[in-house]
């Protein structure tokens, strides 16, 4: 099955002071699939994301989105064409209700183009809509949880409270940084349906994850990563049982299961 | 040769005035907007020691140095601190505070002509036909040896590395036991004995005038934009740059543009790389 | 070991409570609740001139007016949008110039003036301070503290524009009602329009740039526009006031480009409550009566003022209408853990 590439990521390098956090790195992103991103901590994962998505200057390499060159374009613009993301360190806009947290986001230009996802081409008032969103993501509509202030909302709220910004953008590629941290098991499996949902709609999601076993469900292909360069990619059973994946998480003693209780 | 002359010796005084703003900034990351009040305070108070109260010249310099350490020491501990870190009231509270300084002095009748200090050594020697002061010459030896001390204390002395490890991640430095507080303190300190070093040494050349400590806060704050916030080389390099533009300025249109010269090189340096010429600023920090 | 212990709690009232849904039109009493304080604020402005003992004193109004404006813009940007703007004067000597210059050389009436100053003025302003509007806020800070100060040795050093004795003989308002309900009527207009603004769509973007800009970007819009944007705001309703007083002094001169137009506004900020647009309002109708009457002690003013603001801001004192609204809308009470 091959698919399209939409986003390919071509010799990405990038150094911080005098520390190496990209070495020629290169991947291709699928069109609709879920890729996901995997490696020990400081492998360099948000480090990619931070540079496709422009927040940070590569030292040298090319991104292309859908063959178009859209390395060191500025956050907005790539955005604005539809690559979105989310942040590890989960900031909404505290001051906000919830609702609220999503006029922001269908104020941008790219919203007002497609009517922000399932807006139905045409944008109506931000404030209804945003609380649709939010009832396709998960909250509760009869409750007050879309009315309550973001500071208030506990983790899962507002990771879903994340997925939602971008897509009031109607995104193309939404890369998810590490969306499943600091969930509890049953809440990471009740979004696990939510980013099925999000593929169907034909949109490309990569996620880069610390959570091995709930990532393996939904991911299609595996990338993974360490010291900046890729190690190897594959769907995931190959990832699951290959020597070298083992051997840069846990070092190369034997280990029964290691997948398994990543 | 004699804008080589005149530029070296402004390039120099620029880079007095502003190492002291530079090493604040750099260290605690406090835009100290009272760098200008600290100037003209050290300047007073050695004119009070001196020909108030007839104190040795030497000592009266001394003291005022001290006492501005003492000073900026005591603005940080008991004002700053407060508000470190709440970018908004930080620089709503060192304005705050330098403005109520200056205009304080202003208040107090300090102006006019008869505020003057006497220069170390009177005269002046020629220098390939151009006739020199001997205190703006020194004020070009003191500046060196100023730069060439700030830089080997920050990278010889205990203090000084600590500061220095300040600089580059508090967190880290937090770790390592150096208590960042202190070391603001102290920073603010040094920051505030190098302004008044700038002052004893420029004054003699002027009068010690309130309006004088406006232009000292935004030429220092030219300079370290320039140079790049956070760069010790870049600052003295951008005070030569700075420096030698303002002499061309004054040589060709007029002695008013100073100012103006300062301003468009903010300007410029913003607009086309605002990390400055050597910044070291990581990028997800300067470009927000 | 019965070790009672206890916490303050804050709660919102129960009227406020009422008021807040729909069902507020049911009541009178919610209703009063809710526009009380704006009724008292609206009435109270609108009387003071006919309170105040002399011309003097009304005129005194309506310089406090222009501060309010430029109060509010200062407000604006600093707590909705996180700029912190430490030359007021830089807007207030903008419009000012150029409403002189456009009433004394084009013999354009000051109505007309005025408008024109404030969107020429904003449009000018915005321009210069484009650079640093990519930038952190310090830098934001620095250039707004230069440029006044710049400005003010240009006109001198170049003696443009009138040089140190300025532009005289700029018309003044048709009469002196007309001169003191404009300025009201333009704080009144600036005061609500600006509530209006924050809660408004783009005022939520603007507030979210303050808030966390990364995400704004990645929600795909550029944080210069909407920062160039507020500016523009800002800077226009500056030059509005600038223009203003220009017309009320009849004359122009270095002395807009003055600390008094920098400092003032803040200090009115803080202390009047910064973040409710209401607050520098409040301010600046303490502060400006409060100047006038320590005009004899000149430059000592504004050593108050810095003082009284650093103060507020160190010791993080929330300001009048903060507290004012906190105890109106909420109450506290002791609980047992």
């Amino acid at each position: 099955m091959s698919r399209e590439t939409i986003l390919r990521v071509e010799d990405v390098s990038k150094t911080f002071g005098g520390i190496l956090a990209l070495n020629r790195l290169s991947f291709d992103v699928g069109r609709g699939e879920v890729l996901g991103i995997i490696g020990p901590n400081g492998s360099g994962k948000t480090t990619v994301v931070n540079c496709i998505t422009g927040f940070v200057k590569m030292s040298s390499g090319k991104v292309f989105f859908k063959g178009k060159d859209i390395s060191g374009k500025p956050p907005h613009k790539i955005a604005d064409m539809g690559v979105t993301r989310t942040f590890q360190v989960m900031r909404p806009y505290y001051s906000l209700p919830a609702y609220k947290n999503l006029v922001i986001p269908l104020f941008s230009p790219r919203a007002r183009r497609t009517g922000g996802w399932r807006g139905g081409g045409k944008l109506g008032d931000r404030n209804t809509v945003g609380i649709d969103i939010l009832e396709e993501i998960g909250f509760e509509r009869d409750s007050f949880v879309p009315y309550k202030m973001a500071s208030t909302l506990p983790t899962g709220y507002l990771k879903r409270l994340e997925l939602a910004r971008c897509l009031a953008l109607q995104p193309e590629v939404i890369l998810c940084d590490e969306v499943f941290s600091g969930l509890s098991m049953s809440e990471i499996a009740s979004m696990v349906p939510l980013i099925e949902r999000i593929q169907m709609d034909g949109i490309t999601v990569v996620m880069i994850e610390h959570r091995l076993r709930e990532l393996f469900r939904v991911a299609n292909r595996i990338v993974v990563l360490n010291f900046g360069e890729k190690l190897m990619e594959g769907v995931p059973e190959e990832v699951m049982s290959d020597e070298r994946v083992r051997e840069a998480y846990f070092g190369s003693e034997e280990v029964e299961e290691v997948m398994t209780y990543a | 040769m004699d804008i080589l002359i005149y530029g070296t010796i402004n390039s120099v005084s620029l880079a007095l005035m502003a190492l002291g703003f530079a090493l604040v900034y750099g260290i605690s990351r406090v835009a100290n907007f009272a760098h200008g009040a600290l100037y003209v305070v050290t300047g007073f108070i050695t004119w009070s020691l001196f020909k108030g109260a007839g104190l040795n010249y030497l000592l009266s310099i001394v003291l005022a140095m001290l006492c501005t350490g003492v000073i900026g020491a005591v603005i940080y501990r008991f004002f700053l601190i407060r508000v470190r870190g709440m970018a908004i009231s930080e620089i709503i509270a060192s304005y705050a505070i330098g403005l109520a300084i200056l205009e304080g002095f202003r208040w107090g009748g300090f102006k006019g002509m008869t505020y003057t200090l006497p220069s170390f050594i009177e005269g002046s020697f020629m220098v390939a036909g151009i006739p020199v002061d001997y205190q703006r010459a020194l004020v070009v030896v003191i500046g060196l040896a100023v730069v060439g001390f700030l830089w080997g204390f920050t990278h010889f002395t205990r203090i000084g590395l600590a500061l220095r490890g300040m600089a580059q991640d508090e967190r880290a430095a937090l770790m390592l036991g150096i208590d960042s507080d202190l070391m603001a303190v102290v920073a603010m300190a040094f920051g505030s004995m190098l302004a008044g070093l700038a002052a004893v040494v420029l004054l003699p050349l002027g009068n010690i005038v309130v309006e004088k400590g406006y232009d000292v806060l935004i030429q220092a704050i030219a300079v370290c934009i320039v140079g790049g916030l956070g760069s010790w080389f870049g600052a003295v390099a951008a005070a030569f740059i700075i420096g030698f533009a303002q002499i061309f300025t004054v040589v060709w249109w007029g002695a008013h543009f100073q100012m103006v010269v300062a301003l468009l090189a903010i300007i410029l340096t913003l607009v086309l790389r605002p990390s400055g010429l050597f910044g070291r600023q990581k990028e997800l920090e300067e470009r927000v | 070991m019965n070790d009672e212990q206890r916490r303050k709690e804050r709660l919102d009232r129960g009227l406020k409570v009422r008021a807040d849904s729909l069902y507020a039109l049911m009541s009178w009493r919610e209703l009063g609740y809710l526009t009380l304080p704006r009724f008292v604020l609206i009435a109270g402005i609108l009387v003071m001139p006919f309170l105040m003992p002399s011309m003097y004193w009304q005129r005194v109004i309506s310089v406090a007016c222009i501060y309010a404006i430029l109060a509010m813009s200062f407000d604006l940007l600093a707590h909705y949008v996180g700029l912190v703007s430490l030359g007021g004067a830089f807007f207030i000597g903008t419009g000012g110039y150029i409403a002189a210059v456009l009433n004394t050389s084009l013999g354009i009436p000051p109505l007309v003036c005025i408008p024109i100053a404030a969107i020429a003025g904003g449009v000018i302003c915005t321009i210069l301070l484009l650079p640093c509007l990519p930038l952190r806020g310090v830098y934001f800070a620095i250039v707004t503290l230069m440029y006044p100060l710049a400005l003010g040795r240009v006109i001198e050093a170049l003696d443009i524009l009138g040089g140190t004795d300025g532009i005289l003989g700029v018309e003044s308002f048709p009469n002196r009602w007309v001169e003191q309900y404009f300025v009201i009527a333009m704080v009144l207009l600036f005061l609500f329009g600006l509530r209006r603004l924050v809660n408004v769509d783009l005022g939520l973007v603007l507030r979210a740039v303050k808030d966390n800009d990364q995400a704004v970007k990645a929600s795909g819009m550029s944080i210069a526009f909407f920062k160039a944007l507020a500016v523009f705001i800002a800077s226009g309703m500056g030059c509005l006031a600038g223009a203003c007083i220009v017309h009320i002094y009849m004359w122009s001169g270095i002395s807009l480009f003055a600390l008094d137009f920098s400092i003032l506004p803040i200090a009115a900020t803080v202390i009047g409550g910064g973040g409710t647009l209401v607050g520098p309002v409040l301010g600046c109708f303490i502060l400006v009566p409060i100047s006038e009457l320590l005009r004899e002690f000149g430059t000592l003013r504004i050593v108050a003022y810095s003082v009284i603001l650093m103060a507020f801001v160190v010791f993080r004192s929330e300001g009048i209408m903060n507290y004012g609204q906190r105890k109106y809308h909420q109450f506290e009470r002791w609980v047992k853990v």
